[in-house]
């Protein structure tokens, strides 16, 4: 090894974009990221953000950024799919498009990564952040600087997964990358190694996460919440987290076998020398297909509330609703061969997975029906987050009939690898887990910032997406089944195809538009905050706990943690009348700390020089993230009281429900 | 929701049921027009499912728009019907919304079961005709075809005789991929040091648009072949015409062949070396050449490893 390979590894004056519209991405990012400097220089906000937000414990806080990094990221992703939508529709016949094949490789396989791990993953652990503790009558989760760690781990994940705008190329192998040709062999550069380490760095996140929520559900629910009495929301986030103590360990090893086979010459799943490259693709299921229940058991559980509430009746068949979540849960694990029917196992395991693949649907089915019953004898206000529930109902439907025909082995051999998989996935993820989290984006808003969102904008933010959606997906249907595969860039013009990928070029131009509206709408709401002020903290007519406290929610959540007697504990107070008697009390709050940020820099460090071959960088990652989580631990001034007097004071000024 | 929204949103559902009723008379959809009983068999599967899950899909829809509409609060007869604490009083209703799709995705299960059987592609086909066999190779990015009885090699055309059953084996000197060939089968997954099989048979003469299903990196795009149903007549004469053109494929012309090249056109070969197992051979032979980790796949051919004597000790691949 030269000196210059010692300092330098695999950076180079070629790892800077080669073409037009890569250097186009690479600048709008780094403006951006300027601008946004800019503005907080400009402001003198600095200290605010730090002391506010960035080294924040509080789970309100972390969730808010959850979801501002989420929306971020979505630009991201969005952007992406709508470069691919323009490649699909022009790039037929004599004519190659706007990208080159290996570009287009590039942000498909950014755009599904982005969106699983950094939209999708980050709105859920936003929401949760926001609504769990709430919800469940606690002031904090059980391992505030953990949730921290998780939060800051996960930014350093999209951070390092958008330098591979700027630096070096992205993997051309799929959002799954599956081996051999995510192997040195057929991967040379960086572009894996950018997919392993903003993964494996956000996904360690996401364990903490798991676990810390898991716990906090467990023990920190307030004083008379029996299992039979916690929110719905809180049940599937107790599933979801469940699923991901289980599955994400399996992602954590199985990037980590892929990084040895590329760096260290290693053959786990190499093409030869004993490589099974099947091997990486059980695995990457036996945590994938978890994965897709990871992200919408939350979103069902947000139906559950919004639907119970916003049709003013109690959740229908909520002991069902319970077993139906631990059904998915538990079958999501032995489904996962349904991915690649293909491979050519026998059929007795292919009829294995098919049958428990269809039988997961009778427990979705359920919930559906208790959801449609909740509306039954209803009193329905068709807010925002109620739309996109139907939205969610007439979709998900849909596409889970095209779930269930591929669940069919001799179906799936037609159906794998074909557009018609690519619409159907896109159909659950986008109208059961996106749409599911907008309402709640909704739902929850005003109780963290004490104002509701504009209306008319969330409206027409949901016919936008909706008939786009339609539009988008619905040609991917009859493209999949006229025979065209996924990741197409370029076809035949003889094949005919091109009309129904200009439609969904169309439609997906629409769903720009929705996200547009959703942007409008932030802006305008903030604008008109004083109109839609929520001052009684319960806008919506709610059931559960979080309604019962002021809006924006105080710091410590509760003044006197709550003492449930019921099911829908606040409901029934308001139509009892009783309202908790006020005892307030000293207590602890963690103070806030920059060890997580700190962690996380260090974590950015290790996977940077874990990508170019930086080594000396990756030993100072991990010696930093070592020594800075040593230093925490001895650091015994973690926690400061608030005492009973204070909280007095303090809720004196604060406004109350309505009850 | 105003009635003009309401009827605004009816006319685009219609719309668009009729842009694509209108569509779909007029286009070639591939996978529900079938050439082959494989494809049929597997076209009925997805139909079946389909029709089975409406049972469950159409009630959903009435009663999600039927209960909106009706429920809605602006409408008076919602305050008079209003029950907030209705929950099913029997469990009758728990019950039917429990047991009626268990018992479709029972029916589901026992058509997953037979059918994965009747339709595993390992399985040859029930003929009077003798199979013929095709070994593929799937290559960057290109699909050869080498039919060892007949002794000749086929680039991006694989031609066959219509009511003769057609057995597949097919492995890759290349990254993964998969098969697919949408009038006549499903796909199956091709892999480096592996085999894997499919049967298919076509039921009359004709061109079928064949693609390849699993990325396998930056030409993959122009790997599609034609698959030619053909008389026997003319299979007969192709096979013939392609030996009288002396393009031999030895180990040496295809590493040629093997190297990366996109949008291939057409090429044929005669006679063939025993490339379809040399090929598997290369990815399970410890500590050869082949370590694909180190060399890239530039210098998988470098050395000529696969001599005939290497190979005359192997096992037939095909099993």
């Amino acid at each position: 090894m030269t000196w210059q390979t010692f300092i330098f590894g695999r950076l180079a004056w070629s790892v800077f974009p080669q073409n037009a519209i890569a250097w186009g991405g690479a600048l709008f990012m780094l403006l951006c990221v300027i601008a946004v400097l800019a503005i907080i220089t400009f402001f003198g906000k600095w200290r605010w953000l730090w002391e506010e937000w960035l080294t924040s414990l509080d789970p309100k806080k972390i969730g808010v950024m959850y979801i501002v990094v989420a929306f971020t990221m979505l630009v991201r992703g969005g952007a992406d799919a709508l470069l691919l939508r323009t490649q699909q529709a022009t790039s037929v016949g004599n004519s190659f498009g706007i990208l080159s094949a290996t570009h287009f490789q590039e942000i498909f396989s950014a755009h599904g990564s982005i969106m699983i791990f950094f939209v999708a993953m980050g709105l859920m652990f936003g929401l949760i952040n926001l609504v769990v503790p709430l919800q469940i009558g606690s002031r904090d989760v059980a391992f505030p600087f953990l949730n921290s760690v998780s939060f800051w781990l996960f930014c350093a994940g999209a951070v390092l997964i958008n330098c591979s705008l700027l630096l070096g190329d992205f993997s051309t192998a799929g959002w799954l990358a599956y081996p051999p040709l995510s192997e040195l062999a057929y991967s040379p550069t960086t572009g894996v190694d950018y997919w392993i380490w903003s993964l494996q760095i956000a996904g360690l996140g996401s364990l903490f996460s798991g676990v810390n929520f898991f716990a906090t559900i467990v023990k920190m629910r307030a004083k008379g919440m029996t299992w039979m009495r916690l929110p719905m929301f809180s049940w599937s986030v107790l599933g979801a987290m469940t699923l991901v103590i289980f599955a994400f360990p399996i992602l954590t090893v199985t990037l980590t076998l892929l990084y040895f086979d590329r760096t260290l010459a290693m053959h786990f799943f190499t093409a030869g020398q004993g490589g099974n490259m099947m091997m990486y693709v059980n695995l990457i299921w036996a945590w994938g297909h978890p994965e897709v229940y990871i992200l919408v058991l939350p979103a069902f559980g947000i139906y559950s509330e919004v639907v119970a509430v916003f049709s003013g009746k109690k959740l229908v068949g909520y002991v069902s609703m319970v077993w139906a979540i631990w059904a998915i849960v538990v079958l999501s694990f032995i489904v996962w061969l349904h991915h690649f029917f293909t491979m050519g196992a026998g059929a007795d395991v292919n009829a294995f997975f098919g049958i428990m693949t269809a039988v997961i649907a009778v427990p979705t089915g359920v919930k559906i029906f208790n959801w449609l019953f909740t509306m039954y004898r209803g009193k329905i206000r068709f807010h925002t987050p109620m739309l996109w529930f139907m939205g969610f109902v007439v979709l998900f439907t849909l596409g889970g009939v095209a779930g269930v025909i591929m669940a069919e082995p001799p179906a799936d051999y037609e159906l794998h690898n074909s557009l018609f998989l690519v619409a159907h996935f896109h159909t659950m993820i986008v109208s059961g887990v996106l749409f599911g989290y907008f309402a709640g984006y909704t739902y929850w808003f005003p109780k963290i910032f004490g104002f509701k969102l504009d209306e008319k904008w969330g409206v027409r933010a949901f016919w936008f997406w909706f008939i786009g959606f339609i539009l988008a997906f619905g040609p991917l249907y009859i493209l999949g089944l006229e025979g065209a595969t996924r990741r197409l860039d370029h076809y035949s013009a003889s094949l005919g195809w091109q009309p129904l990928f200009a439609v969904a070029g169309v439609g997906a131009g629409l769903i720009a538009i929705g996200f547009c509206c959703q942007m409008a709408q932030l802006v305008r709401s903030f604008r008109l905050r004083h109109e839609n002020i929520d001052t009684t903290g319960d806008p919506w007519g709610g059931r559960t706990l979080e309604w019962s406290i002021p809006s924006p929610a105080p710091s410590y959540n509760f003044a006197a943690l709550p003492i449930v007697h019921h099911r829908d504990e606040f409901w029934e107070r308001k139509n009892s009348g009783k309202r908790q008697e006020m005892k307030f009390e000293n207590f602890t709050m963690p103070k806030n700390s920059a060890s997580g940020i700190i962690i996380a820099a260090f974590a950015f460090l290790l996977g940077f020089g874990a990508i170019w071959h930086l080594w000396w960088l990756v030993v100072i990652g991990l010696v930093g993230v070592l020594i800075t989580l040593i230093m925490r631990t001895f650091d015994e001034d973690t926690e400061y009281t608030v005492t009973a007097s204070d909280i007095a004071h303090r809720e004196a000024g604060l406004r109350y429900t309505n009850i | 929701m105003t009635r003009f929204q309401a009827f605004l949103l009816c006319a685009f559902a219609l719309l668009l049921a009729v842009a694509t009723t209108i569509y779909v008379q007029g286009a070639n959809i591939a996978i529900l027009e079938p050439a082959g009983p494989v494809a049929l068999g597997e076209r009925n599967i997805i139909i079946i499912t389909f029709l089975l899950c409406a049972i469950v899909v159409v009630p959903v829809f009435v009663m999600l728009f039927a209960f909106a509409w009706r429920y809605r609060a602006s409408n008076p007869v919602a305050h008079e019907e209003h029950h907030p604490t209705w929950d099913h009083y029997n469990w009758v209703a728990e019950i039917i919304w429990w047991v009626i799709p268990a018992i479709i995705v029972a029916i589901l299960g026992v058509i997953a079961w037979q059918s994965s059987h009747a339709l595993d592609p390992y399985k040859p086909l029930d003929s009077n005709v003798p199979a013929i066999t095709v070994d593929v190779v799937a290559l960057d990015w290109k699909w050869l075809f080498i039919y060892p009885a007949q002794g000749v090699a086929s680039v991006n055309l694989v031609e066959f005789p219509e009511g003769t059953p057609v057995h597949f084996y097919l492995t890759a000197d290349a990254p993964m991929n998969s098969f697919w060939i949408p009038q006549l089968a499903g796909q199956i997954m091709v892999m480096p040091g592996m085999t894997t099989q499919l049967n298919l048979m076509a039921s009359r003469t004709g061109d079928f648009n064949g693609f390849s299903g699993n990325i396998s990196g930056e030409g993959f795009s122009g790997m599609t072949f034609t698959a030619r149903a053909v008389s026997d007549s003319d299979f007969s004469e192709w096979v013939s015409s392609i030996k009288a053109s002396s393009t031999p494929l030895t180990m040496v012309s295809y590493a040629t062949l093997a190297q990366p090249s996109e949008y291939n056109p057409i090429a044929y070969y005669a006679p063939v070396d025993d490339i379809f197992d040399a090929d598997i051979m290369k990815y399970m032979a410890p500590g050869s050449s082949m370590d694909m980790n180190m060399n890239g796949p530039d210098s998988t051919m470098d050395e000529p490893t696969t001599s005939s004597d290497t190979m005359s000790g192997t096992s037939d691949m095909r099993m």
